[in-house]
């Protein structure tokens, strides 16, 4: 059996996957993959299950290196990876594809890209669920590898590298139109003023974000009055707003409490939540109101995208040949033009 | 009765806005009839759901689950009449090292409340507390109701780290941490009881509907029963008085 060695862990990495259902009411939380569909698709260019646990990678500086096999890894994510073969010598690692380390290769990840979190699916990456996940929910040491982040010298049991390199043709990209809110469930707690402040000004992702939740700068929205800055708690799930007493919001994401105490403007919908969750400090973040319905309609939406973009994924001939067919058919790269065969090359640009 | 919308994946029946049995008594109702519901299958895409003080929250897959079914579900549980069966009330009794180390806030309450730390400690034991809810944390209970006189606010300056097994107070409620994290709240003293362990059939120690009250104990005492809870001398279960 092969293993992937952690030889450094970067910022933060952990082991999730699709996150922990059902035991919200005993306290505890989701977990799983800030975004699901960079989860899947990390998955889905290793030929393991969707829902399979794969590297969640916050803010880059991990690396990893192949041990007693070869181990099919992939990169979900607009990364800049590095391979090391065993003497040393680096060339770079393509993401959103498949690749096989060989026994003392490495992998590096320099940098996540416009995101901060990139996803690197591990062919057969074999752990033991707790309470129904791989999820790594390390406050209370639940899931993944020994209930932590992964820590230098880690061992990741993996099956050994087998079937063919696969490559997603066309990428997603990340759009920056406005992230969509549904409303509630104490958006009266607010002023109208505020209620239009909120989806009329940037804001900017603070520093302090993490896999709970992220706060927002910018100015700072008025409640009601001093009696609606607190309710009794009730619960909340990833993608609730809430806004305490210094006006300032906090998005909660995959690692968020079960229940809370702050009045929540409202959700972020569920087709937008992996976007938010992976945006960088420092960027700027636009909101936008919509209806509960037309949020389950974009839920449906992006699941269909999903499932076009893994029904799209396809085999590479050979690991060392770029498959030229799937790279021109599939505008890989924007605005790209084939030099032998211009006809075929995307003018969209022009 | 409200049912409020939390984004496309979840809605919260909300019965009220404060801590009060008559509003827990209709969560406890509406969790008993979505489980009959559940357990006859016919749900598709109902994930969770999350009782808490005076809400239940509803957790869907907006994908798969059809939303006016289910809130039609609900409307239909919570009009008809259910008999809230009453399960035998479990009854524990948990020891505690109050002040000092473990309890490093316990002079500052008793400043504020106008008492002896030892008056604290005698307030704080001398009555049960109901668990309203789990949550926050996995297995952290929300006990109420704290006497009067120990109503305090939350701290100004939450500390970043309160250790494992902190008990505390703020306002009506207390609390035992399971976990080290961040938190707000009093530290009176400590509690070695192991609230939640994925590797039990039911994880959380507590559930919401039991009674707890505190039995203060020496640093010796303590000492012992910490070493016998490590060799498996003691179970969490012998601190249960009556179920």
């Amino acid at each position: 059996m092969s293993q992937l060695t952690v030889l450094s862990p970067g910022v933060m990495s952990t082991i999730q996957d699709v996150g922990r259902r059902g035991w919200r009411r005993a306290g505890v939380p989701w977990s799983g993959a800030l975004d699901a569909a960079l989860l899947a698709l990390a998955n889905a260019l290793v030929g393991n299950a969707l829902d399979a646990p794969a590297i969640e990678c916050l803010d880059g500086g991990l690396k990893l290196g192949a041990t007693d096999g070869p181990v099919m890894v992939s990169i979900a994510g607009d990364a800049s990876i590095d391979r090391i073969d065993q003497g040393g010598a680096v060339s770079s690692m393509a993401p959103w594809r498949s690749h096989v380390l060989a026994p003392g290769e490495q992998l590096r990840l320099r940098d996540t890209g416009d995101r901060r979190v990139c996803m690197i699916g591990v062919a057969g990456l074999s752990l033991a669920p707790v309470l129904g996940s791989c999820a790594t929910y390390a406050r209370a040491h639940l899931g993944g590898f020994d209930g932590r982040a992964l820590a230098a010298g880690d061992r990741l049991p993996a099956a050994d590298a087998a079937g063919p390199i696969r490559l997603l043709p066309s990428p997603p990209t990340v759009s920056n139109t406005p992230i969509r809110v549904v409303p509630g469930p104490q958006s009266d707690h607010f002023t109208g003023a505020a209620r239009e402040r909120f989806v009329s000004q940037t804001w900017q992702v603070s520093p302090e974000a993490d896999r709970m939740g992220l706060r927002l700068a910018g100015e700072a929205l008025a409640h009601v009055d001093a009696a609606h800055r607190e309710i009794v708690s009730d619960a909340v799930v990833p993608g609730a707003i809430q806004v305490p007493g210094n006006g300032l919001p906090i998005v909660l994401l995959a690692d968020s409490q079960t229940a809370g105490g702050y009045p929540k403007i409202g959700t972020v919908i569920s087709a937008d939540l992996g976007r938010m969750g992976t945006l960088k400090p420092g960027t700027q973040v636009h909101f936008e109101w919509i209806g509960v319905d037309a949020a389950i309609e974009a839920a449906r939406v992006a699941a269909a995208q999903r499932a076009t973009l893994i029904s799209g994924i396809r085999s590479v001939r050979d690991d060392s040949v770029v498959d030229l067919d799937a790279l021109y058919g599939n505008n890989l790269l924007s605005g790209m033009v084939n030099a032998l065969n211009p006809d075929t090359g995307d003018k969209s640009d022009a | 009765m409200r049912i409020l919308d939390l984004g496309d994946t979840a809605f919260t029946v909300e019965f009220g806005d404060r801590i009060d049995p008559a509003l827990q008594a209709q969560v406890n109702a509406l969790d008993a009839a979505l489980s009959a519901a559940a357990g006859a299958g016919h749900l598709p895409g109902l994930i969770e759901w999350v009782p808490t003080f005076r809400s239940l929250t509803v957790i869907l897959d907006p994908v798969v689950a059809d939303r006016t079914a289910i809130e039609a579900l609900v409307r239909d549980c919570l009009s008809r009449h259910h008999d809230t069966q009453s399960t035998p009330v479990r009854q524990w009794r948990l020891p505690v090292i109050y002040g000092g180390e473990s309890g490093p806030d316990l002079v500052s309450v008793a400043q504020a409340a106008g008492l002896t730390p030892d008056e604290v400690i005698a307030r704080h034991t001398a009555q049960d507390y109901v668990v309203y809810m789990l949550g926050f944390l996995p297995g952290f209970p929300f006990m109420g109701d704290v006497p009067s006189a120990l109503r305090l606010p939350r701290r100004a300056e939450p500390r970043v780290r309160v250790p494992a097994g902190s008990v505390a107070i703020a306002n009506a409620m207390t609390a035992i941490y399971p976990w080290e994290s961040p938190g707000g709240w009093h530290l009176l003293g400590r509690c070695p009881a192991p609230l939640f362990d994925p590797a039990r059939e039911v994880p959380a120690l507590l559930a919401a509907g039991d009674r707890v009250g505190f039995e203060a104990v020496s640093a010796t005492d303590m000492a012992d029963i910490e070493a016998d809870l490590a060799a498996g001398r003691l179970d969490p279960q012998d601190w249960l008085v009556s179920s």
